[in-house]
């Protein structure tokens, strides 16, 4: 038999990572309210779910949309037969519409720098293919959607290499972790190609600040590289500081003024976590590089946008008393929704980094690793999806530096699904110190290991966040 | 920290985004554009550019209207829009069950139950062309080589290689057997490959041809597998226009053959399908990879996120496909109006004086102008283009952009117009052909 190639045979598509395990074990056991009550509860899918009722009686009042007709007229055959990769003109120009609406109308986008792709996947990919090729790196802030391995990766060749952030700043990227990054990548013989960043943050929901995107431009401009600003969760901001796009930024300095730094700054955008149409397949790539919208255009004829779904959209977009409210309403029940989960773990005594953005909270349980290591994180995930129930991202599967981070959704479920969730981490963390307090002490009382073991038992019991998970099913041979 | 500057200029954009591989700037879509600058209009420009060169099928639409506006479900969801949410978060690449059972039953009905399709094996592309670069970078590596039988569709010089980095090495066919593929020239590219340090990894064919506008015979099709097996490489069976045989008994499906066989060797043959020619929904991207190969199955589907296809798009035709009473009416009915266009361009060609091959399948013919070249090569092939551009105002492709190693040839389509346009472009050529003879 034939072989398949080396990228069939690889494991670059990331599915062995736990972030699909995750989701194989809760489709095993899923919970549902009568059906299935305890179930696994989904909090690893960042879905929007919270503003279908919108769409819905938009679509209820506008059949013409979805039924292939303009103004009572049939135009089946007309978008039967569109195929044309450079896009329905009354979509992009809704869609360029709506991003300019996301961003209070501080910056206008034009319809022609618009290059329509099946979704931010595709488009990310895309990208990549125009931008960067084996040998060469593309540089990415930690944490990140670990599906970037795979789109960025898979098949174009290209590597990631890390711009490591910690919580000490709040995981915001410093100038010394790009100068990091930079050098990393030399070392391995890479050719740095772009600095990719999400914006805001997938896994961690805030919005970069103007300094961070400052000195982002400051080094592109500096390194002669692009810079891609996946902003696929603009229109999910709910609080402060507003949302401030990479292109505001680049209008707003004097150094980019007719610079080529406008050449190499490339936007990502869709509609799968705004609108909640993750389905629907509707991304777009924005670029005023010629060259590039030229390449990517061609491209695109490899995952085109449904004619069908490109017409429905274009005529739900173009209405601005939908957009505007829609706009506002979906922010307000993200913000609602984030406010539940923070306070419900907080009343569980877990810490949330603080955010303002998208559909989920970065959690912080480090206090119940039983050590600081990824194994132990990759433990406590693995409890918390078998015996709470609760399947979480854990901060490995997003090459977080640090252990014991988790990527929370709050969007996809209804708000009884989300306090049971958090009735169920409350009790599990409850149970979690009793049973600490009572093991720590049989443990002493039974203890034949030498003291210098004793006395670091000793230290980490009394460590103020460190809690030893000591059920006995888990206990593992080397735990001291 | 201050941050180091690079004193290397600008940087560039990849080689795949600079390269030409993407196959735009060859004469074929140039005609496209000169269509484009000057479109014949019945009413309004009479004497405007007949696009004959664009293999979209425009004769059934009416069909899928009227199914449409009887089931009304199909397209909003239902009064309220109950199940909107549910089909608006389906994102699952493995498609939706409704809709690949659908394909299957379809794909069976036109091979007229001749072959049986798993909805398990099959996996949902944005169209033909993203199922065939897919498959392409499953089954081969950048700098391997796939044999294809000229002449070929021009895009696949694009599907095949640009992004993939896979050569394509071509199977010369000639008009001395009507374009068919012979155990020789199956053996000649392979050695051709072979003598470039190229990997062959596989066969890719167009069943029914494009642009022939022919099926592949049986005798010849157990030979392509018996050659691949022989060669340990895949086949790649392209039946994108499968449903337009304009009789049902005279097309003959790879995997009628691997069934026959109880599927002996069948982990390396692979079919591509598409709604775009049969259905003419080229707009709504649906192309399907059908494989035998349960590893090619399960990484097309992973690969398959990069091309998926909207989940509205996928419930409308799951819906309209699962109607075995709409599917076979639709079929039959338009199997019956291109065999009927087929017969009207080729009588009105002959008419003129002009031959084709003989086809059976399709939404173009392969028109022989060999005899009115000036000079028997490429130069004189794309003079005689030009001259049909420009004059007769007709746009058709001509054959060197399909690779074809003999000039002359030219792929003409005829479901893409209306009869009354399709007689004026007759005519057109009729004149022509007469002021030459003076």
């Amino acid at each position: 038999m034939g072989m398949l190639s080396r990228k069939a045979t690889c494991n670059s598509h990331g599915q062995d990572s736990s972030y699909f395990l995750g989701w194989q074990e809760y489709e095993k056991n899923p919970y549902h309210e009568t059906l299935n009550p305890t179930g696994i509860i989904q909090m690893g899918l960042a879905e929007n779910q919270l503003s279908f009722d919108l769409p819905e009686s938009w679509i209820a009042e506008n059949p013409d949309a979805a039924g292939f007709k303009r103004n009572g007229e049939s135009i089946f055959r007309e978008l039967a037969l569109f195929q044309d990769y450079h896009g329905l003109p009354a979509f992009k120009n809704a869609l360029v519409s709506f991003m300019s609406e996301i961003r209070g109308n501080k910056v206008n986008f034009d319809p022609s720098n618009i290059v329509l792709m099946a979704g931010a996947t595709s488009a990310n990919e895309t990208l990549m293919f125009c931008l960067a090729e084996a040998g060469d790196a593309i540089l990415i802030p930690t944490p990140y959607y670990p599906g970037f391995d795979r789109d960025l990766k898979w098949r174009t060749g290209a590597e990631i290499v890390p711009i490591q952030c910690t919580s000490s700043n709040g995981f915001r990227i410093t100038s010394a972790a790009l100068e990091e990054a930079y050098s990393a990548a030399q070392k391995r013989n890479l050719r740095v190609k772009a600095v990719l960043v999400t914006n805001p943050s997938n896994p961690l929901g805030t919005t970069m600040i103007k300094d961070e995107l400052n000195l982002l431009v400051t080094f592109v401009i500096a390194k002669g590289i692009h810079l891609v600003s996946d902003e696929i969760y603009s229109g999910t901001v709910f609080s402060s500081p507003s949302f401030t796009s990479i292109v505001e930024v680049l209008a707003g300095r004097p150094d980019c003024q007719g610079s080529d730094v406008w050449d190499r700054v490339h936007v990502v955008y869709s509609l799968s976590k705004d609108l909640g149409l993750p389905g629907f397949r509707v991304g777009a790539i924005y670029s005023s590089n010629r060259a590039v919208v030229d390449a990517a255009t061609k491209m695109s004829s490899f995952g085109l946008v449904s004619s069908q779904t490109q017409y429905f959209l274009s005529a739900m977009l173009s209405d601005k008393k939908f957009t505007s409210r829609y706009i506002s309403e979906n922010q307000r029940r993200l913000k609602t929704r984030h406010d539940s989960l923070v306070h419900g773990l907080k009343e569980a005594g877990i810490r949330c980094l603080e955010s303002n953005a998208g559909l989920f909270c970065w959690v912080d349980m480090s206090h119940l690793l039983r050590e600081k290591t990824f194994k132990a994180e990759i433990d406590l995930w693995k409890k918390i999806v078998y015996e709470v129930r609760l399947n979480i991202s854990p901060g490995s599967s997003c090459h977080c530096t640090e252990p014991g981070w988790f990527r929370v959704c709050f969007a996809n479920m209804t708000e009884e699904t989300l306090e049971l969730a958090m009735q169920r981490i409350k009790e599990f963390v409850a149970s979690a110190s009793s049973a600490i307090l009572r093991g720590g002490c049989e443990r002493r009382r039974g203890r034949r290991h030498p003291s210098s073991t004793d006395k670091s038992l000793g230290k980490k019991f009394l460590t103020k966040w460190v809690f030893r998970l000591s059920s006995s099913h888990l206990r593992e041979a080397d735990d001291r | 920290m201050a941050i180091e500057i690079n004193p290397v200029p600008s940087v560039q954009l990849s080689k795949v985004a600079d390269s030409e591989k993407h196959g735009e700037n060859s004469p074929y879509f140039a005609g496209w554009k000169a269509y484009d600058e000057d479109p014949y209009n019945e009413m309004t420009n009479p004497s405007g550019v007949i696009q004959m060169g664009l293999a979209e099928n425009q004769v059934s639409f009416d069909m899928l209207e009227d199914y449409l506006e009887k089931h009304p479900e199909a397209s909003i969801w239902g009064k309220g829009a109950p199940g909107f949410k549910e089909n608006a978060l389906f994102q699952d690449y493995h498609g939706l069950l409704s809709f690949r059972k659908a394909m299957a039953s379809f794909m069976e009905q036109i091979r007229g139950g001749r072959a049986r399709f798993d909805p398990e094996r099959v996996v949902l592309t944005a169209g033909a062309t993203a199922a065939n670069e897919l498959l392409t970078f499953i089954l081969a590596d950048p700098g391997d080589a796939l044999l294809v039988p000229t002449p070929y569709y021009p895009g696949f010089d694009r599907d095949l290689r640009w992004r993939t980095g896979v050569r394509i090495v071509p199977i010369h066919c000639n008009s001395s057997n009507n374009f068919q593929i012979t155990p020789q020239a199956l053996e000649a590219a392979y050695e051709n490959a072979e003598s470039m340090n190229l990997r062959v990894r596989g066969v890719l064919i167009t069943n029914p041809s494009n642009p022939l506008g022919a099926t592949v015979q049986r005798a010849v099709l157990e030979e392509i597998l018996g050659f691949v097996t022989r060669k340990n490489i895949h086949l790649i069976s392209d039946e994108i226009y499968s449903g337009s045989v304009f009789s049902s008994s005279e097309f003959v499906s790879v995997a009628e053959i691997l069934e026959s066989r109880d599927y002996k060797e069948c982990e390396r043959v692979h079919i591509v399908y598409s709604l775009s020619k049969d259905l003419g929904l080229p707009g709504f991207r649906v192309g399907t990879i059908y494989s035998y190969n349960d590893k090619v199955v399960t990484t097309a589907r992973r690969m398959s996120s990069f091309t998926l296809i909207s989940s509205q798009t996928q419930h409308l035709l799951a819906s309209m496909l699962s109607n075995k009473e709409f599917t076979s009416r639709y079929i039959e009915t338009n199997r019956a109006r291109l065999k009927k266009r087929y017969d009207m361009i080729i009588q009105g060609l002959k008419r003129a004086g002009i031959k084709c091959l003989r086809g059976n399948a399709g939404l173009f013919c392969w028109m022989n102008l060999s005899p009115l070249l000036q000079k028997p090569d490429r130069e004189g092939e794309l003079d005689l283009w030009k001259t049909m551009l420009h004059e007769l105002k007709l746009n058709i492709s001509p054959g060197s952009s399909c690779h074809c190693s003999e000039p002359g040839w030219f792929r003409v389509c005829f479901a893409n117009m209306s009869e009354q346009t399709l007689e004026v472009a007759l005519a057109r050529i009729h004149n022509y052909m007469d002021q030459r003879k003076r």
